[in-house]
């Protein structure tokens, strides 16, 4: 130390995006939700889409993120936001970036139909789907996407396939669909898991915007509450069983539909 | 100089959407209203507009809300089994105020009901055929030109309020062919649509959310519910439409709307000319219903009979206006000339009923 004082520089390296308004996020702590909302608010703002872009939600927990965001917002019922979004896409003439972040029950299920309908026609969206198992927002009851023998308020003794069924694979089903350019699934279980979710975002939107076709992203979510785990149980409950039925990847990247 | 056409009732929908600047299109297949839909398949491309076939009535009415948001004039078409499965995104779209016309061509309901004819949606048009309990201004055309006319005012009346409009037509108005006149309507400016979304927050441009939550979310139900109904008050004070027809010293007063409304005006004829003092109240808006005229009539000791192709359905609103001062009679779905579903109410039955009551 030679007693000279270096001037420090401080460069802003990292900081909330500039979207996210100074409200408190509505989810309950430990949800993996946010970090799913804020890896797509970044990518917006990497891309340079974030004023150009509408979030469709749907009903549920996922998209809640999206209200603490400076952002124009469409949301109705429960199932239908492809539709919805495809109807945004017609009405602005593509010149809007428009997507729904919706989850597994939202999708799965109740949806279904109208996502797999809007692949086929090759509508000009993205499809975000948050993966957490459950349907959080009414207390956890089964969803298409509950594991077998997991417990929730509708199969207080674990999903049980004879009687429930089975786990639904949405990004791999989408795959032989002509319409869909890109379908992958990731989780915000980790740092990395974080970034893959970051580039496989990327992805998807940057199909919109080259005006390819339709294009999905599944992300793997943590519910502390309606899973009854402590926040670090869960991520070993998702790293251990949850990715184990759900592998991270892309599914489909394609260039061009032909 | 306007163009005069000899055009269906289904043509006449399709140049009224697009005569009033309607460029989107969003559609299922359903009998019996096939052609507005084709119709706009073909036009639609031609004028740089979109059409989208959806995948289920549920389906037409997300696309519908998400173009509304958008701030563009949209519509659809579609029959009573439709009109049914679009009511839950018909909801959605009278809880946020959007704007959009639906037409729906009633066949004989409920369920399946048959392919053809019938006004058995009355009901379910003019209380909000969803669930939560909201209005829908409801036209109501009995000729083609109505068609092409009522569709302009449709949209108008959608802009003006921020209001979902139903027209509600038939299987027989929208199969016949008749003379028309095409123009442009011009009812007068209307205001911007400054809260349509366009995505363009970032950069300035205004931050709109538009969700069906917004009594959930920002904390205020009963003020949104308390402005939503001072709005239909409002369209209840000054968007009742009706036509007379030799009601003036009229001692029977036959009310009828859509095709069943040709059928009486025939009747009144054949009862004028046998010197019968019939006459006839057209409702144009079905909601809100023209209950101040029907009052008047009744007051003034008129008697009425209720024409209508279904059961006791505008009845109801009759029934309502009248207030216990008059006697109202009703000839109704079973008087049809044929039992199947091609049965039809024609003016012999309406004036066969008429001498009865006289």
């Amino acid at each position: 130390m030679n007693g000279e004082k270096k001037a420090v520089v401080k460069e802003k390296v990292y900081g909330p995006s500039e979207l996210k308004l100074a409200f408190p996020m509505p989810s309950c702590p430990g949800c993996g939700h946010p970090l799913a909302c804020k890896a797509i608010v970044e990518v917006l703002e990497e891309l340079g889409i974030a004023g150009k872009s509408i979030c469709v939600i749907g009903v549920g927990c996922a998209g809640m993120g999206f209200y603490m965001t400076k952002m124009d917002i469409a949301m109705a019922a429960h199932g239908p936001a492809p539709a919805l979004a495809t109807g945004i896409k017609q009405a602005l003439f593509d010149d809007a970036i428009v997507f729904t972040v919706q989850g597994d029950g939202d999708c799965a299920a109740i949806g279904a139909g109208y996502l797999v309908n809007s692949a086929a026609r090759a509508d000009q969206i993205t499809v975000f789907m948050f993966n957490n198992a459950n349907y959080g927002t009414t207390g956890g009851q089964m969803a298409p996407t509950t594991l077998l023998g997991q417990v929730t308020t509708t199969t207080p003794m674990g999903r049980d396939a004879k009687r429930y069924g089975y786990p639904l694979h949405i990004p791999e089903m989408l795959v032989p669909i002509k319409g869909v350019v890109y379908s992958a699934r990731s989780a915000v279980n980790s740092p990395a898991n974080f970034q893959r979710t970051k580039k496989y975002a990327k992805t998807a939107l940057q199909k919109q915007i080259d005006n390819v076709g339709f294009s999905f992203v599944e992300v793997l979510t943590a519910c502390v509450v309606n899973w009854h785990m402590t926040p670090v149980d869960a991520m070993t409950w998702m790293e251990e069983k949850q990715i184990a039925e759900y592998p991270l990847g892309e599914f489909k990247n394609v260039a061009s539909i032909d | 100089m306007a163009e005069m056409a000899f055009i269906h009732g289904y043509e006449a929908v399709g140049w009224g959407g697009i005569n009033a600047g309607c460029h989107h299109f969003f559609g299922y297949p359903i009998t019996p209203q096939n052609e507005i839909t084709e119709f706009f398949a073909r036009e639609l491309p031609k004028i740089g507009g979109r059409f989208v076939q959806a995948e289920s009535e549920s389906a037409v009415g997300a696309m519908l809300f998400g173009a509304a948001a958008a701030g563009v004039r949209c519509m659809t078409s579609t029959a009573s089994p439709g009109w049914g499965l679009m009511q839950e995104m018909l909801s959605h779209i009278s809880w946020c105020e959007l704007p959009c016309v639906v037409v729906d061509c009633q066949r004989g309901g409920p369920g399946q009901g048959t392919t053809r004819h019938a006004q058995t949606d009355y009901l379910s048009a003019t209380r909000g055929g969803g669930q939560g309990g909201y209005k829908s201004i409801v036209l109501a055309p009995s000729s083609v030109q109505e068609c092409h006319d009522l569709l302009q005012l449709g949209f108008y009346l959608a802009d003006k309020y921020r209001i979902l409009v139903v027209v509600l037509t038939d299987g027989i108005l929208i199969q016949i062919a008749e003379p028309v006149e095409l123009k442009t309507i011009d009812f007068g400016p209307l205001p911007p649509k400054d809260w349509a979304l366009k995505g363009t927050a970032k950069k300035g441009g205004r931050w709109d959310l538009i969700h069906s939550t917004r009594g959930l979310i920002l904390g205020g139900y009963t003020p949104i519910i308390k402005e939503l109904h001072k709005k239909y008050h409002q369209i209840a004070d000054l968007e009742v439409r009706y036509r007379t027809y030799q009601a003036d010293d009229a001692e029977l007063i036959l009310i009828a709307y859509g095709y069943v409304a040709r059928c009486c005006e025939g009747a009144v004829d054949m009862a004028r000319a046998q010197g019968f003092k019939v006459g006839f109240i057209q409702p144009i808006t079905l909601w809100p219903f023209p209950c101040e005229v029907v009052s008047q009539k009744a007051s003034q000791g008129c008697k009425f009979l209720v024409v209508e192709d279904s059961m006791e359905q505008m009845f109801e609103d009759v029934k309502l206006s009248v207030e216990g001062k008059a006697e109202i009679h009703h000839l109704g779905l079973l008087s049809r000339h044929l039992p199947g579903e091609v049965g039809m109410l024609f003016p012999e039955t309406v004036f066969e009923e008429v001498k009865k009551l006289l």
